[in-house]
Formats: structure tokens, C-alpha cells, sequence
């Protein structure tokens, strides 16, 4: 069995010299029952990274572990240079949005965020002041005797926010916040999670299973895959440069090729193209909108073929469509939005955008 | 959905049960309370309001009742003390025994209310195993007489027959607080102790309204424990009017003060009701 090196799960580029969250080697099991092995991960200061996996990938168990509500198998964690794993949750600075906001029932929306301040003991005036702001910052200072059930999910989501961020902590952990909320106001609020983060300069670890939520909001992607970290780094990064098969088949769409490399020439049923890859088996991600129809001369990194069109989906701005070649390989192309695509079709695209990838390690 | 037909058939049976057997005897009862008993034994059916103005002009009935209140209220506090604790461990620490201790807490229902009270007159009796061990121990000499036949034995019965009318709905609303309250309690930098008081209790206090509701009417309407532990100084209501519709022979008296207790209890059971409303969420 394949197994992954190092370069492949390691950042390209360290985020800081020092980091604020640092979590070393750690795993967890239910049992016997793996759920996180050997996690190395840090998050620098002021960042906002995202964890992505499908669910089962115990990207909400690295959360809760971060947090505190579970213990780490082995490992260590620490924030701001200091043991953070043998501390109780209430004594992290650490502060939680949780999946169904886990707002006080009981409690105003007003109550809910001061929670925090009150527990810590502030003058009452000055939790008065401060969630007064923070109210203010998620725009909800109308509700602030409202009762949690009296709101919507949407408010309830910014109370959560609120009430979390009252408290200034060093580090905001969020627990898939926005999986309730409808499309529409997912999208908006994505762009307002966002402009937040930068606003208060907190850094953000961000839990989801939605890849194209962590493309529009992370700094970095921290992509999880069966207990294991698959790749981080940048949206841009691991959507251009995916290390593994993978990576490039759960961020976006993709072609991947799986060929034979022979003299710096990979071969993949009728195409070929040049490569910097050692000779042998050769798998490669090639992304739907970096094949276009080919027009004018050929340039010299370029690779030509037909195909015929065997379907074509709708996507608004463009049409993705299922070309078949006429060595039986299928391919999926992005093509400007049209009502009939059909026939054979003049297709080209340049060899650098052919990514070399790793196979990914099996399912165990 | 269903035809009119269909509906009356599966409606009458429990309408009529509920009549003939609960709502003719209440109103037989009612009437009987405003009649009176004349010197020869006999049932006078002339209107009159006696029968409750005696309830609060002879001491014996007043002091009973207020004892009776007295009784259910310290049955209600001990149930509580006992319950809650019990249910707060069961639901956030018992894990895998949380059902065998679930059943335990319940098996005892099962057992007749009068093996539980013999029970406690084999223990608490002058020869009884707690007077033999105190004796044995020279804790003292001669055999405690307030352990039997006393107030403190009825609320002592009493609070072990009801304290699991008490537990079951505080373990059930125990059980209905979502997980990650507590654990948003903790994230905002509450302790353990904090999170208690802040969170759990106030969520839990529907349960501790019905729970304690049921210990207290429960046991106030209670005759067999007074009967059987309490002796002339534990004697409570209902063994009154047990007593007046039974050897005294004066069921207007007796069905006045049933009325009178009715009243107390539907008042209270409209009180608690209110209350819960108000302390739920959802």
C-alpha cells in the first residue's frame, strides 16, 4: 500500500515563524476505532483556516479536540507557545460557534452574549457596554430581549457569532455554522463571516463539509480525508496545484488521467504530452474549463484532439460536457453556455495544465 | 378523516366510563355535602352549609388538614432531595448503568404501597432492626419510641413511596437538555459548578414543578401510611374521612371536606401548570 510522503501533507508555505495554535502528532480513538491519526497542523495569528472533509472524515472531532470537549488519544497542542490540551474547557481561551448554536433557551439574546463576560466576573457596566458592540457588530441590538426560539435561524446564527466573539479569545472555532441556513443566506452570510474575520483580526478555525465555502472564505484549506490530513494550503494552491487524486477530485471538478510516463513523455490512451515525471505509472489532474476548442495554430505545449459530445449539463455561465474520443476515453470539458452542443468537437489543452498527482492511500 | 359514526363509537365507551363512574359519584358527593345527618342516623336532604363551616370551626379538622399540608410539604422537599441528585447523576454520569439504575429506581413501583409501609414498621418498631442495632451498638438503652407511630415515620414512608413520583419528571427533563448547552457553558468559561446553576437547574425546573407536585398531592390524599405508621399524632385527612364515611357515619361531613381538598388540589395542580408554562422553551 502507497502511503503519502511527507511533502505531500506539508505546507508549501509555513504561515508564520510563530504560530498561535500548534498541534502536533495528535490522534484519537473511539475504542478501537481510529478516528484522527497523527495530525500536525498550525494555525497562525490571524488567519482563518478552514478543516474540509466529507462527513465521517473527524474533522468535527479535531475541532472538539481543539476545544476541549475531547481528549486527544496522544499528542500535544498548544497556543501561544503554552500547553492548551491539559486545560479544561473553561480555562481556553477559546471560544465556539457551535453547529445548531447551542444558544441558552432560557436566556435574551441579550443574556446569551453576555454570558461569557458575566461568568468572567466584568463590572456589570462594562458587559452592558460590550454587548451592546457586539450586538451591534452582527446588527441585532433590536433583539436584544428577544428569546432564542422567537428569531430565526439566521439571527440565531449571529447571536452564536456574538456571543462567541464578546469575549475577544484568541481563537474562534466554528462547527459547520452556516449547514442550517438556506442557500441564499449562506452565500450572504460566507461574505460576512469573512469581512468579519478581518475586522476583528481573530483567527478563525473554520469546520465545513462544503468545498466551495472553504475556497470563497479560507486563507488556507486544511483538507481531511479518512482521519488524515490530505494537503493544506491555500484555496488557489490546492485547487491548481492538488498533491493527490484525491484533493483534486473533492475540491472542484476534475479529469483524471491515468497514463504511463516513458522519456519525460506521459501517455494516456491516444494523448500525450511532456512531463517532468519519472518513468512508470502516472496519474494527472486535468480541470474541465482548462480544455478549450481549438482554434488558430497550435502552440507548442499543446496538446490536440476530437471528441464527440455524448451530454451536456447546465451550469448558468457555462455548460460542462461529456466528450467521448475516439479511443474510448471520456472526458469532461467546460464550454460556454449554449443550447446544443453536438457533433465532434476540435479540442486542445496545454500540458502544464495536465497536474501530476499521487494516488491516494485506500480506504482502511 | 373519520366518519361521524366511527368517531362517536370509539369516543362513547370512555365518555360513558368516565360519567357513570367518575362524574355521577363527584356530583352524588357534591349534593351530599350540602345535607346533613339527623340525631336518629339518617340522611336529611334539606340544603345547608353546615357541613363547611365546621371544617373551619372544629380544631381537630383545620389542625388535621394543616398537618397533612405540613407532612406532604417536608414528603416533598425530602422527594426532592433524594430525586434530584439522583436524577442529575443518572442522566450525566451513570453511562452504560444509566438503564440498570433507571430500573432500580423503578422496579419499586411494582411492589404493594403495603409491603413498602410494613416494611418500615419492621424497621422502625420498638423490637424493629433499627432499634436492635442502635440497642446492640449502646447507642442507647431503651428502644426509640418517635421512630414508630409517629409524624416522622409517615413523612419518612412516605418520602420513600413518592421520591420516585419526584425523580421520573426531573430525570426527564434532565434528559431533554440538548448536550451542547452544557458544553457552550464550558466554551464560554463556565465551571462544571457554574454551569449547574446557570443552565442545567433552570432548564430542569418544569420537571422539579411536576415532580414536586406529584409528591405533594400524592401524599397529601395519602391514608394507609398514617394508618399503618402514623399512630394518634401522624393521623392526616383523609384518614378522617375515612373514618366519617366509615364507624362515624357522617358522609355530609366527610364529602365536605373531600370537596374542600379537591379544591386545594385542583388549585394547586392549575398553579404548578402555569408555573411550568412559564419555565419551558420549547
Amino acid at each position: 500500500m502507497a502511503t503519502l510522503s511527507q511533502s505531500a501533507i506539508t505546507d508549501a508555505t509555513p504561515a508564520s515563524p510563530a504560530p498561535l495554535l500548534d498541534i502536533r502528532k495528535v490522534a484519537k480513538s473511539f475504542g478501537k476505532n481510529p478516528v484522527l491519526r497523527d495530525i500536525s497542523l498550525q494555525v497562525a495569528e490571524g488567519e482563518f483556516l478552514t478543516i474540509l472533509g466529507e462527513s465521517g472524515s473527524g474533522k468535527t472531532t479535531l475541532l472538539r479536540i481543539i476545544a476541549g470537549f475531547e481528549n486527544a488519544t496522544s499528542g500535544e497542542i498548544f497556543m501561544g507557545g503554552e500547553r492548551l490540551d491539559d486545560l479544561p474547557p473553561y480555562r481556553r481561551r477559546v471560544n465556539t460557534v457551535f453547529q445548531h448554536y447551542a444558544l441558552f433557551p432560557h436566556l435574551t439574546v441579550a443574556e446569551n452574549v453576555g454570558y461569557g463576560l458575566k461568568i468572567a466576573g466584568l463590572p456589570k457596566p462594562e458587559v452592558a457596554t460590550r454587548v451592546e458592540q457586539a450586538l451591534d457588530m452582527v446588527k441585532m441590538t433590536p433583539y436584544a430581549g428577544s428569546k432564542p426560539s422567537k428569531i430565526s435561524g439566521g439571527q440565531q446564527q449571529r447571536i452564536a457569532l456574538a456571543r462567541a466573539l464578546v469575549n475577544r479569545p484568541r481563537l474562534l472555532l466554528l462547527d459547520e455554522p452556516l449547514s442550517a441556513l438556506d442557500a441564499n443566506l449562506r452565500r450572504q452570510m460566507q461574505v460576512e463571516l469573512k469581512s468579519l474575520q478581518r475586522e476583528v483580526g481573530i483567527s478563525f478555525v473554520f469546520v465545513t463539509h462544503d468545498q466551495e465555502e472553504a475556497m470563497v472564505m479560507s486563507d488556507r484549506i486544511a483538507l481531511l480525508r479518512i482521519g488524515q490530513l490530505e494537503q493544506v494550503a491555500s484555496p488557489r494552491e490546492i485547487y491548481n496545484r492538488p498533491a493527490t487524486a484525491y484533493t483534486a477530485q473533492f475540491i472542484g471538478h476534475t479529469n483524471l488521467l491515468s497514463g504511463e510516463v516513458k522519456d519525460g513523455v506521459a501517455r494516456c490512451h491516444s494523448l500525450s504530452w511532456r512531463t517532468g515525471l519519472r518513468d512508470g505509472p502516472g496519474l494527472f489532474s486535468l480541470r474541465p474549463e482548462n480544455i478549450r476548442l481549438a482554434d488558430g495554430p497550435a502552440e507548442a505545449a499543446t496538446v490536440r484532439f476530437r471528441g464527440r459530445v455524448l451530454r451536456q449539463a447546465f451550469h448558468g455561465a457555462t455548460e460542462l460536457l461529456q466528450i467521448e474520443c475516439a479511443d474510448g476515453l471520456t472526458l469532461s470539458i467546460r464550454a460556454a453556455s449554449r443550447e446544443n452542443w453536438d457533433g465532434d468537437l476540435d479540442l486542445e489543452f496545454s500540458s502544464a495544465d495536465a497536474v501530476p498527482v499521487k494516488q491516494s492511500q485506500e480506504r482502511v | 378523516m373519520f366518519s361521524r359514526a366511527y368517531r362517536a363509537a370509539i369516543t362513547l365507551p370512555p365518555l360513558v366510563w368516565v360519567v357513570v363512574f367518575l362524574l355521577v359519584p363527584y356530583a352524588l358527593l357534591f349534593c351530599y355535602s350540602f345535607w346533613s345527618v339527623s340525631p336518629s342516623q339518617v340522611i336529611v336532604h334539606s340544603w345547608t352549609l353546615d357541613n363547611y363551616r365546621q371544617l373551619f370551626r372544629v380544631n381537630v379538622y383545620w389542625q388535621t388538614l394543616f398537618r397533612s399540608m405540613w407532612i406532604a410539604a417536608r414528603v416533598t422537599i425530602f422527594s426532592l432531595l433524594l430525586g434530584y441528585p439522583l436524577a442529575y447523576y443518572l442522566s450525566f454520569y451513570a453511562g452504560k448503568r444509566k438503564d440498570l439504575f433507571y430500573q432500580l429506581v423503578i422496579i419499586p413501583l411494582w411492589v404493594s404501597y403495603l409491603v413498602r409501609a410494613y416494611a418500615w414498621k419492621t424497621i422502625l418498631g420498638s423490637d424493629g432492626v433499627l432499634n436492635t442495632l442502635l440497642q446492640y451498638v449502646h447507642f442507647t438503652k431503651h428502644p426509640l419510641e418517635f421512630l414508630l407511630y409517629s409524624p416522622f415515620a409517615v413523612v419518612l414512608t412516605l418520602t420513600h413511596i413518592y421520591t420516585p413520583f419526584a425523580f421520573l419528571p426531573i430525570y426527564a427533563s434532565l434528559e431533554h437538555i440538548p448536550r451542547n448547552l452544557i458544553e457552550a457553558s464550558h466554551d464560554l468559561g463556565a465551571s462544571p459548578f457554574q454551569t449547574f446553576w446557570r443552565v442545567i437547574f433552570p432548564l430542569s425546573i418544569p420537571g422539579v414543578l411536576a415532580g414536586a407536585t406529584f409528591a405533594f398531592v400524592l401524599s397529601l390524599g395519602d391514608f394507609l401510611a398514617p394508618l399503618l405508621l402514623g399512630g394518634p399524632s401522624g393521623i392526616m385527612i383523609s384518614n378522617i374521612v375515612v373514618s366519617l364515611f366509615g364507624a362515624a357515619y357522617n358522609w355530609p361531613l366527610g364529602a365536605a371536606i373531600s370537596f374542600c381538598m379537591l379544591a386545594l388540589v385542583l388549585a394547586l395542580l392549575f398553579l404548578s401548570e402555569n408555573l411550568e408554562k412559564k419555565w419551558s422553551y420549547r
